[in-house]
């Protein structure tokens, strides 16, 4: 996929039902996320996390239990989020047998979205890494100096 | 909540093409508009249109040297933007890290073991 800007996972010794509802639950959420969730997992739903005395808006995109989940935030106060003004965090499950699933998720950034599909593909046929790659090699340039 | 690298630096960065002129400069160190423009598969205008954007986020600056204009990376301000990236990856590996504990805390539950680590 091109233009991520962070993509991570682990693997979770749980059947993939049990990291969906971790990771779906307002009161889970809230273990491992914001410290106060407001929030409905439905596609469209409005809400809200709070991080400290910090917080935001959030909302979801796509719920497709137990293997997808997304969600926009960081977008300006007031606004509805779309490609132009916020972060896409993108959660995928894969279910390795009945007693672990892969956890996936994926943040990318509002400039990246914008781009048209054919730039964007040209950029995942050339930066095969995408973003990752780049951070890395930066940080391995970095280190050398 | 996200890390705040500014705005303009990741806009910088985020492009695609961009990250190309700043790959070319990465390696090769000081290098004029002509040298990037033969080596990147857009316009030399879009090149210096580039390097502006560059410029003014801070990761790239520039020197005459007779009649030709270089241009190099701005070290510090690229390990910024380093930096920024691996706080935003190791953030999520510490909230992948407590949904991994917690998922594994409620399976042991529902399956009866106990778990006392």
């Amino acid at each position: 996929m091109p233009g991520l800007v962070i993509e991570r996972e682990i693997l979770i010794e749980a059947p993939v039902e049990v990291v969906w509802r971790t990771i779906t639950e307002p009161d889970q959420i809230s273990q491992w996320f914001a410290d106060r969730v407001d929030l409905v997992v439905e596609p469209g739903a409005h809400g809200y996390m709070e991080f400290g005395d910090q917080g935001g808006p959030v909302v979801v995109e796509v719920v497709d239990p137990p293997v997808r989940l997304s969600f926009r935030w960081n977008h300006p106060r007031g606004e509805e989020p779309g490609a132009g003004n916020s972060m896409l965090v993108e959660f995928t499950l894969t279910p390795e047998d009945a007693e672990r699933t892969r956890l996936r998720v994926v943040e990318s950034g509002h400039e990246l979205l914008a781009w048209p599909d054919a730039e964007k593909q040209r950029y995942a046929d050339e930066h095969q890494g995408g973003w990752g790659e780049f951070g890395d090699r930066l940080a391995t340039l970095l280190a050398k100096r | 909540m996200t890390p705040q690298a500014d705005d303009e630096l990741w806009s910088a960065i985020a492009e695609p093409s961009r990250r190309q002129v700043l790959d070319l400069l990465v390696s090769h160190g000081e290098v004029s508009a002509s040298w990037l423009a033969e080596r990147v598969p857009f316009s030399r205008q879009a090149v210096s249109k580039h390097l502006v954007v560059l410029e003014r986020s801070g990761l790239i600056s520039r020197r005459k040297q007779g009649r030709e204009v270089l241009y190099q990376v701005e070290a510090g301000r690229l390990d910024q933007a380093a930096r920024a990236m691996a706080e935003l990856a190791a953030q999520w590996d510490r909230r992948l890290g407590l949904i991994k504990r917690l998922a594994e805390t409620a399976h042991a539950e529902t399956r009866g073991d106990r778990h006392d680590e």
